[in-house]
């Protein structure tokens, strides 16, 4: 068991629960205005996208973080034009999203590079301290290395943006009124805060953070881009977000949740023969059985998914 | 109400049926910018597409073969959308019922057509209805929204499916053990002849009527439409479609009328479902007559672009079905005779945009129409 529980255990734990967290916070912003969004599959399909080829472009991972994040951003103000101006299906806004990226992404790649499969020719650099060899230090000096401070500087700004989400949305005037539009609109309308302008910004900071997530995907884990890689992350990432009760902290706890059930799956996969479809597997079921585990203590916001109307018709 | 009023009430009513063509026109346009900023001339690509797609027998066949999977996933997600359900998970159940289809067509292979034929459809509804009991009971009992659970179950889905088809894997061909080279892509082995649905040329022959016989379109098309014409009549003819569709316009109301929603929502489900895994009877039974993954690529996700375009209605997830199917296989055709300069993803690109106009759209008529009501 101690070699399957150990820091580098922890360690990819935390990488694997990055993109979802990202992701999931994207959702809190989102629904905590009162906007379902759906489409962060798909929004993470398009940053990974992106990211790489901004990145083979330039050179400069940087850049594909940066192209990646304004794709997301594009991508959540069509949502927000879509559900919040035209205040059509949320839904039915998403799987569109979803559907536009799966296609959008395999068109450019063929167009751009002419193959389906793209490495990213940049990485992020490690950032922290060097794990020292054996001897070197005592284990545990080496442990709390491997799991703290030796990482890509996502990491890093992937829990600094976790931190300021929450004081964002719980400390702050923008805050009150971002949660104030999703869970009673007209009450915030009538006290003079645009309703329509909150729900674009949050449904835009939601693409950017859909887009960070994709770009961590793709340049950080994967190093390379490939069709349909999100992986239904963007659902799982919603399913973080619900058991997480709409908080940052929260999304990021059942993020880590699902890091170790899937980093868990992946090495026992190495002491018993279980077959990797099996393994596959264990993200999907956690998701399902997580939801299920959240009912009855989940209290979305009031408003969560209703178009807002300023008379009602 | 003023006289002019109801006149300009009556267009909005028209503009209201039309929205799913404004809206295809809007997308064909935005894909023909598309087109033009790639250095083509987007009439010509259309031209080619449309031509080729339709303009003869065998464009015909091949559209209405595509076709096919799309009228069934369609009509499985319009179905449960009458009970108020998102059924995204199409995929997952397509998989699943294809997969039993073929189970029981490579495994009851000592069984006449007349049996075997009924039961492997049988298979393929049951396949599907299962998998899609399961978010359908989740939800009546516990109250997970069914989006997520049937994405999940999709990914579950797609992973069981393939280890079951690694299980039942095909014995290597002489060939392949020749060359010393195993499956790439894991593919269960053939069904039984008699477990296979007749293809259209097949059936036409009888009539002296002239059709390629390389054709993939089969008996599968006919019981799309038949499928097409029961939910019809089970939506607008039956007390359970009544009650489906009371529970899909207002569940706190139908509660009070002592209609049960858990009930209905369970139900529509698993006839969704069904519905879903009749994809097998098309490809598994009509077309490659083995379960391979690669097959039902995306027929659970276009099935919900069908529905939205057909509003929901059987014969418009008919007719949009057809639509899908003439784009998918002229996008395919441009794609190979412009020698991949156009990638055939361009479809799935203006399919997305014309979900987005066509949801937009009905949201305008929707509003224009409220406004003249309340004049």
């Amino acid at each position: 068991m101690e070699n399957i529980l150990n820091a580098d255990f922890l360690a990819s734990m935390i990488r694997i629960a990055i993109p979802l967290t990202l992701a999931g916070l994207g959702g809190v912003f989102s629904e905590k205005s009162g906007v379902i969004n759906i489409g962060l599959e798909g929004m993470m399909l398009t940053g990974a996208f992106v990211a790489v080829a901004a990145t083979n472009f330039s050179h400069n991972p940087w850049i594909g973080i940066l192209f990646a994040i304004i794709v997301g951003i594009f991508l959540g103000l069509i949502h927000a034009i879509v559900t919040v101006s035209f205040k059509a299906n949320q839904i039915v806004s998403g799987v569109a999203i979803n559907l536009f990226a799966s296609g959008i992404t395999v068109f450019l790649s063929w167009l751009w590079f002419n193959e389906t499969q793209i490495m990213a020719l940049e990485r992020l650099p490690i950032w922290g301290f060097g794990i020292p060899s054996a001897g070197e230090s005592s284990s545990l000096i080496r442990s709390l290395i491997v799991i703290f401070a030796h990482h890509s500087p996502m990491v890093y700004i992937a829990f600094i943006i976790v931190l300021l989400s929450h004081i964002i949305i719980f400390k702050t005037p923008f805050g009150l009124r971002l949660r104030s539009v999703g869970e009673y609109p007209h009450a915030a309308d009538t006290l003079g805060i645009n309703v329509i302008n909150m729900r674009y910004i949050a449904v835009m900071i939601s693409g950017a953070m859909a887009g960070l997530a994709g770009s961590f995907l793709s340049i950080e884990q994967a190093h390379f881009f490939v069709k349909e890689m999100s992986g239904g992350r963007g659902f799982i990432a919603l399913a973080a977000m619900i058991f997480g009760k709409w908080t940052p902290f929260g999304t990021l706890g059942a993020a880590l949740l699902f890091g170790v059930g899937e980093a868990l799956a992946i090495r026992l996969q190495g002491v018993f023969a279980i077959p990797v479809q099996f393994i596959n597997m264990v993200p999907y079921l956690l998701a399902i059985f997580v939801l299920v585990g959240a009912i009855g203590r989940a209290s979305a916001p009031a408003a969560d998914g209703i178009p807002y109307e300023k008379e009602i018709l | 109400m003023s006289k002019i009023n109801q006149k300009s009430h009556f267009y909005l009513v028209i503009l209201e049926k039309i929205t799913p063509f404004i809206a295809i026109l809007g997308a064909l346009f935005i894909g023909s910018l598309v087109i033009l900023l790639m250095g083509e001339n987007p009439i010509q690509v259309y031209k080619m597409m449309f031509g080729l797609a339709i303009g003869n027998r065998d464009g015909w066949g091949n559209v209405l073969f595509r076709a096919t999977p799309l009228i069934f996933t369609g009509l499985a997600v319009a179905f449960a959308f009458r009970c108020g359900l998102f059924n995204i998970g199409g995929e997952g159940q397509v998989y699943v019922g294809a997969f039993l289809a073929a189970y029981v067509g490579f495994t009851f292979t000592g069984l006449s057509a007349v049996l075997l034929i009924p039961l492997t459809i049988f298979a393929a509804a049951l396949g599907g209805a299962f998998w899609a009991s399961i978010p359908g009971i989740l939800k009546a009992k516990t109250g997970v929204h069914e989006v997520i659970v049937t994405i999940m179950m999709n990914w579950i889905a797609a992973s069981l499916t393939f280890y079951l088809a690694l299980l039942y894997k095909a014995p290597a061909t002489e060939s392949m053990k020749a060359a010393g080279v195993q499956q790439m892509i894991p593919h269960t082995s053939e069904i039984a002849e008699a477990a296979r649905l007749p293809r259209m040329a097949t059936i036409l022959s009888y009539f002296n009527i002239q059709f390629p016989s390389h054709n993939p379109l089969n008996v599968s098309f006919f019981i799309a439409i038949i499928a097409a014409v029961v939910i019809y009549y089970i939506l607008w003819k039956t007390n359970l479609g009544y009650e489906i569709r009371a529970v899909g316009h207002n569940p706190m109301a139908s509660e009070y009328a002592g209609i049960s929603i858990a009930k209905n929502i369970i139900l529509a489900m698993v006839i969704s479902g069904a519905l879903a895994g009749l994809v097998g009877t098309n490809e598994v039974m009509g077309y490659k007559f083995r379960w391979r993954q690669e097959l039902f690529l995306n027929l659970g996700f276009n099935g919900i672009a069908v529905a939205l375009l057909g509003k929901n209605h059987p014969l418009g997830v008919v007719l949009a079905a057809i639509l899908f199917g003439i784009l998918s296989y002229g996008g395919a055709l441009v794609n190979i005779f412009t020698g991949g300069k156009i990638p055939r993803e361009l479809i799935i690109v203006i399919q997305a945009v014309i979900v987005i106009l066509v949801v937009v759209a009905d949201e305008i008529v929707k509003r224009l129409i409220i406004r003249r009501k309340l004049v």
